[in-house]
C-alpha cells in the first residue's frame, strides 16, 4: 500500500465542475441572450452550408420569410407570424399552472384537439340554428368544458390513486387523435376531409383574420401573470408546487387544488384549440395542433413560467421556424430541414442552463509553481 | 507509535461560491489519540473532514500523511490512506445483512463470506463490538446499524477514523459503550478524529480538541488542561452562559388531552401504540426518545395530519372552557374552530416552510386565505416579516430572500417567529435546535420560556437529553410508539430517561401517570 502510494502522481483534476452561488438576474439572463444569439448564428451557418447560399443572404431570406415586405407596408406576414406565435404562447399559458404546481401535462396537443373538436361540431351542428352571436357564446362555452374534462381525468386519477400524470395525459392525446380521426371520417363522409365551415368564424377586424386570436391570447397573458403571482389560488398552486408535506401542513387541500389547476390548464388548451378551428382552419384534422403541445412544454420551462418571458421565448422559436422553412423552400429542403433546426436551437438554449447553474473552473496555473 | 503524526493538513482552504467553509485550516491529528473537532454547525467541521475522506477536494493547501504529501481525489484515494469515514447518515443497503453490506464494494478477489465473516467477528471481538454479522439492516437498531459502519472501515484496513457526530443519534447508555470501543482503538494506536459540538462528550472522550469557528482554525488545547467555559469562548469567539432558564409552572389547568390514541402508518405498521398524556398550560412538556419512535406522527396526530385508529384528542378551550375534539378534523377545521395551535415539524423547509419562496410568502402561509377576495394581501405578511427580521434578529438580505438561502439558524427564527405570531394556547415544536448555533438555540429556548409564562402549553420534542432535563418541566419518554414513562424534569437525570428510551416491552408494566 505505501508503494502505491508513493507513486501515485500528484495532479489536481483538470476541470472542475462547481455549484454556483445564486447569480444575480442580469448575469443568467446575459447567458440566455448571448445563447439565443450564437444560436441564431450557428443555425444561420448551417443553413448557409447545407443551401450554399450566402451567410447575409440566409438572413434576408429568413426576414422577408417572417415579415414578407413588412417595410414596403404590407402587414400581412407580421400579423401571420403574431397568429403562429399567439397559439404556441396560449399553449404554453395553458401548461404553466399545471407546470407550476409540478403535475407534468404533456396532454396539450390532446387537450386543445377536443376544445377544437367541440368548436368544429358546434359550428357543423347549430351553424344554421342559431344567431352569430350565441353561436360564439356555445363554441366558447363547449370548448372550454372540452378541453378542461381531457385535464381534469387524469387529474382526477393522480389526486385519488397516484397515478403517473406523464404517461396518463400523454394516452388521451392519442384517444383525442383517434376521436377526431373518426368525427372526421363520419362527417366528411369518407373523405377525410372536412371542408371549411363559413358559419360561427371569429370576425375578421380591419381586414385582419387572426386579429381576435391575437388579442385573446394577449389578455390571457396578462390574466395569467396575475392569476399566478397575485391570486390565491396561485399562491396555492406555488405551495402545493413545492412542497406537498407544507401545503397539508398549512391545511390546503392538495386533491382539490389539482383537479381544479388542471381544469384551469386543460380549458385554456381548450380555449387554443377553439382558436385554431374558429379563428384559423374553419376545419379540423388529427393534425390540427401539429406537435406545439410539445413545443409549448419547452415555452414554459425556457420562460420561466413567467408569461411574458415566454412571450419572448415563443417569438424567437416561430421566428426560427418559419423563417428557415423559408430558406429550406427556397433550397428545395424541405419542412423537416427547420424541424432540426428549431431542435437545434432549443437544445441549446435548455443547455445554456446547465452554465447558470454551473461553473467551469480549470486547474489554475499558479499552483502547480507553488508545489 | 504514540505522538507520531498520522495526518497533518496545511493551510486547507476550500469555498463554496462565495461562502469560505474553511480557510486556512492548519491540524494535527497523531496515531494513539483521539482528537475532537468542536465547533459550531456551520463552522466547517464536515466540509474540513470531507476533504480528508476525498469527497471535496481543497482548493487550496496540501494534507499530509505520515509526514508524506498526499493527493485524495476520491473516496477511493482516500481508503488507499487507510483513511475511514463514518457519516452522520448511515450508508447501508437495508436488505443484506450486516457482513455483506461490510463487504460491499472490496476488490479483493473473490467474494468470500464465511472467510470475510470471520474476520469480522476476529475485528469485533479485538475491540469489544457486539454484532450479529447475520442481521439484516433493516431490523437494526441505529446503534447497531453504527456499528456495522464503524466495523466496515476497520474491516478495510483504516487506520484513520473519523467519525462525524457518531452520539448524535444515542442512549447515554449507548454513547459510553461507543466511547469505550474509541478508546480501546486509540489504545491500538489508531488516529481517531471525531466531530461534535457537544462539550462534555469532548471532555470525556478526546485527548486534544481542536476549535473552528465560521471556517477559521481557532486552536488545539489539551482536553487535560482546558474546562467547558474556555471551549465554549474559543467556539463561539465570546463568553456565554450555557444555563436554560426554568422558571415554576403557575396556574397550570390541562389544556390538551390525548386519550389514548392508536395510529398505523401505510404498511400497518402501528407508529403509535395506545398513547395517553395531558399537556398542560405554562408548562413546557418535553418528549424524549430514539428518533423515528413516534414522535412525529404524535404531534401530525394533533395537528389533524394524521388519522386515527382508536382514541381521541381533547382540546380546552382557555376563553369559553369548553371541551372540543380534534379527532378526524383537518388543520383547516381545526383552525376554524378557534383552537390556537402552532405547530413547528421536524422538517423546516419541506413542511413548515417553502424554501423557493422569500419570507413574506412564507409568512402568508398561515394567513392567506382569510378573507373573501380572489386575490392575496401580502401588506399584513409583509409587516409581520419585518418584525420578525427586527425582533428575533434575523440575518437576511431582505424580507425578499428565499428562505432556503438563509442559514438553519435564521430559518428556524423565521419558522418559529411565525408560529409564536399566531398567539398560540398549544406550541408543538419538534428538534427546534437541530443544526442551530448556540446563540441561536439560546434564542429559541427564551421564547419558548417566554411564551410558558404567558401560559401556553408547550410539547417540546428534543433529542439532546441535556437540554431536555434542563428545559422541560415534565419529561415524557417514548419507545416504539408506547409511553414508557413520564418523569419530572426537575428531578430526573439523563440516565433514567436513557434507560426508558431503550426499555422493551417485556420489562412489565409501564409507569405511565398520565
Amino acid at each position: 500500500m505505501a508503494d502505491k502510494t508513493a507513486v501515485k502522481k500528484h495532479h489536481e483534476p483538470l476541470i472542475h465542475i462547481v455549484k454556483r452561488d445564486d447569480i444575480p438576474e442580469w448575469q443568467a439572463w446575459l447567458i440566455r441572450g448571448a445563447t439565443i444569439i450564437v444560436a441564431l448564428i450557428f443555425v444561420g451557418f448551417l443553413s448557409m452550408l447545407v443551401t450554399e447560399k450566402g451567410f447575409f443572404e440566409t438572413y434576408k431570406i429568413m426576414f422577408s420569410g417572417v415579415f414578407g415586405r413588412l417595410l414596403q407596408g404590407s402587414t400581412k406576414m407580421l400579423w401571420k407570424y403574431l397568429q403562429e406565435i399567439a397559439i404556441l404562447l396560449c399553449l404554453a399559458l395553458a401548461l404553466t399552472p399545471a407546470f407550476k404546481m409540478k403535475f407534468w401535462n404533456c396532454g396539450a396537443e390532446g387537450q386543445a384537439l377536443m376544445g377544437g373538436l367541440a368548436s368544429i361540431f358546434c359550428m357543423i351542428e347549430f351553424g344554421e340554428k342559431l344567431s352569430y352571436g350565441a353561436l360564439i357564446a356555445v363554441i366558447c362555452i363547449t370548448s372550454i368544458i372540452a378541453g378542461a374534462v381531457w385535464g381534469i381525468i387524469p387529474a382526477i386519477f393522480k389526486a385519488l390513486f397516484n397515478t403517473n400524470e406523464t404517461l396518463f395525459t400523454l394516452m388521451m392525446n392519442y384517444i383525442a387523435t383517434q376521436i377526431i380521426a373518426y368525427y372526421v371520417y363520419i362527417e366528411g363522409g369518407g373523405s377525410n376531409v372536412i371542408n371549411p365551415v363559413s358559419v360561427g368564424n371569429f370576425p375578421a377586424v380591419g381586414n385582419n383574420d387572426y386579429f381576435v386570436n391575437i388579442i385573446t391570447v394577449a389578455v390571457i397573458t396578462v390574466v395569467m401573470y396575475i392569476y399566478l403571482k397575485y391570486s390565491k389560488q396561485g399562491y396555492e398552486i406555488s405551495v402545493v408546487g413545492e412542497s406537498q408535506n407544507t401545503a397539508k401542513y398549512i391545511g390546503i387541500n392538495v386533491k382539490k387544488v389539482i383537479i381544479r389547476t388542471m381544469a384551469v390548464s386543460g380549458a385554456l388548451c381548450g380555449v387554443t384549440g377553439m382558436l385554431l378551428v374558429a379563428g384559423k382552419d374553419h376545419s379540423i384534422n388529427t393534425n390540427l395542433v401539429g406537435g406545439q403541445g410539445f413545443t409549448a412544454i419547452l415555452m414554459s420551462w425556457l420562460g420561466q413560467f413567467n408569461p411574458f418571458i415566454m412571450v419572448v421565448m415563443t417569438a424567437i422559436v416561430v421566428f426560427l421556424k418559419i423563417g428557415v422553412a423559408k430558406v429550406a423552400d427556397s433550397s428545395f429542403l424541405n419542412s423537416s430541414f427547420s424541424e432540426i433546426m428549431v431542435g437545434i436551437v432549443i437544445l441549446m438554449l435548455v443547455g445554456c442552463e446547465f452554465f447558470i447553474q454551473y461553473s467551469i473552473r480549470f486547474r489554475r496555473k499558479n499552483k502547480e509553481v507553488a508545489k | 507509535m504514540a505522538t507520531q503524526p498520522a495526518i497533518e493538513l496545511k493551510n486547507i482552504t476550500k469555498k463554496f461560491g462565495k461562502v469560505v467553509a474553511n480557510k486556512n485550516v492548519n491540524l494535527t491529528a497523531n496515531r494513539g489519540e483521539i482528537l475532537s473537532i468542536l465547533g459550531e454547525n456551520g463552522s466547517g467541521k464536515t466540509t474540513l473532514m470531507n476533504m480528508i475522506s476525498g469527497i471535496y477536494f481543497p482548493d487550496e493547501g496540501e494534507i499530509r500523511i505520515d509526514g508524506k504529501e498526499a493527493l485524495i481525489a476520491s473516496p477511493k484515494d482516500a481508503f488507499d490512506y487507510k483513511i475511514g469515514m463514518i457519516h452522520q447518515h448511515f450508508k447501508l443497503v437495508d436488505v443484506f445483512s450486516a457482513a455483506e453490506n461490510i463487504v460491499l464494494g472490496i476488490e479483493d478477489g473473490k467474494y468470500n463470506l464465511k472467510k470475510s465473516t470471520d474476520d469480522i467477528k476476529r475485528i469485533s471481538a479485538q475491540y469489544g463490538f457486539n454484532l450479529d454479522t447475520e442481521k439484516k439492516i433493516y431490523t437494526m437498531s441505529v446503534s447497531e446499524k453504527q456499528t456495522v459502519e464503524i466495523i466496515k472501515v476497520l474491516y478495510r484496513g483504516a487506520d484513520i477514523l473519523i467519525l462525524d457526530e457518531p452520539t448524535a443519534v444515542l442512549t447515554p447508555q449507548e454513547t459510553e459503550k461507543l466511547f469505550d470501543i474509541l478508546r480501546r482503538m486509540r489504545d491500538d494506536g489508531k488516529c481517531i478524529i471525531i466531530i461534535t459540538h457537544k462539550l462534555h462528550e469532548v471532555l470525556s472522550l478526546s485527548d486534544k480538541v481542536a476549535v473552528l469557528r465560521k471556517g477559521e482554525y481557532i486552536g488545539t488545547v489539551n482536553t487535560a488542561e482546558t474546562n467547558e467555559s474556555e471551549l465554549t469562548e474559543m467556539m463561539v469567539g465570546k463568553k456565554i452562559d450555557l444555563n436554560i432558564e426554568r422558571s415554576v409552572p403557575e396556574n397550570t389547568e390541562d389544556r390538551l388531552v390525548v386519550n389514548s390514541i392508536t395510529c398505523v402508518d401505510r404498511v400497518g405498521t402501528t407508529v403509535l401504540d395506545n398513547v395517553s398524556f395531558t399537556a398542560k398550560s405554562g408548562e413546557i412538556l418535553g418528549i424524549a426518545g430514539i428518533a423515528g419512535s413516534g414522535q412525529r406522527e404524535l404531534l401530525e396526530s394533533i395537528a389533524g395530519l394524521q388519522r386515527l385508529e382508536y382514541g381521541d384528542i381533547f382540546y380546552f378551550d382557555p376563553q369559553t372552557g369548553k371541551k372540543e375534539s380534534l379527532r378526524d378534523k383537518t388543520p383547516m377545521q381545526i383552525r376554524n374552530m378557534g383552537v390556537r395551535l402552532s405547530f413547528v415539524p421536524e422538517d423546516r423547509l419541506g413542511m413548515g416552510l417553502v424554501g423557493n419562496m422569500d419570507i413574506v410568502d412564507n409568512m402568508m402561509l398561515r394567513s392567506y386565505s382569510k378573507g373573501r377576495s380572489f386575490f392575496l394581501k401580502r401588506k399584513p405578511p409583509k409587516d409581520l416579516a419585518m418584525k420578525i427580521i427586527n425582533d428575533l434578529e434575523v440575518v437576511t438580505p431582505s424580507a425578499n430572500t428565499p428562505v432556503r438561502r438563509l442559514s438553519g439558524g435564521n430559518v428556524q427564527k423565521v419558522l418559529v417567529g411565525r408560529e409564536i405570531a399566531a398567539s398560540p394556547t398549544v406550541l408543538m415544536v419538534a428538534y427546534p435546535v437541530r443544526g442551530l448555533d448556540i446563540n441561536s438555540s439560546y434564542m429559541i429556548y427564551n421564547l419558548l420560556n417566554e411564551q410558558k409564562k404567558q401560559g401556553v402549553a408547550i410539547i417540546f420534542v428534543g433529542e439532546d437529553l441535556d437540554v431536555l432535563v434542563e428545559l422541560c418541566d415534565r419529561i415524557m419518554v417514548i419507545g416504539s410508539g408506547k409511553i414508557n414513562g413520564i418523569v419530572d424534569g426537575r428531578t430526573t437525570t439523563k440516565e433514567e430517561i436513557g434507560l426508558l428510551m431503550t426499555k422493551s416491552d417485556s420489562d412489565g408494566k409501564e409507569n405511565d401517570n398520565g
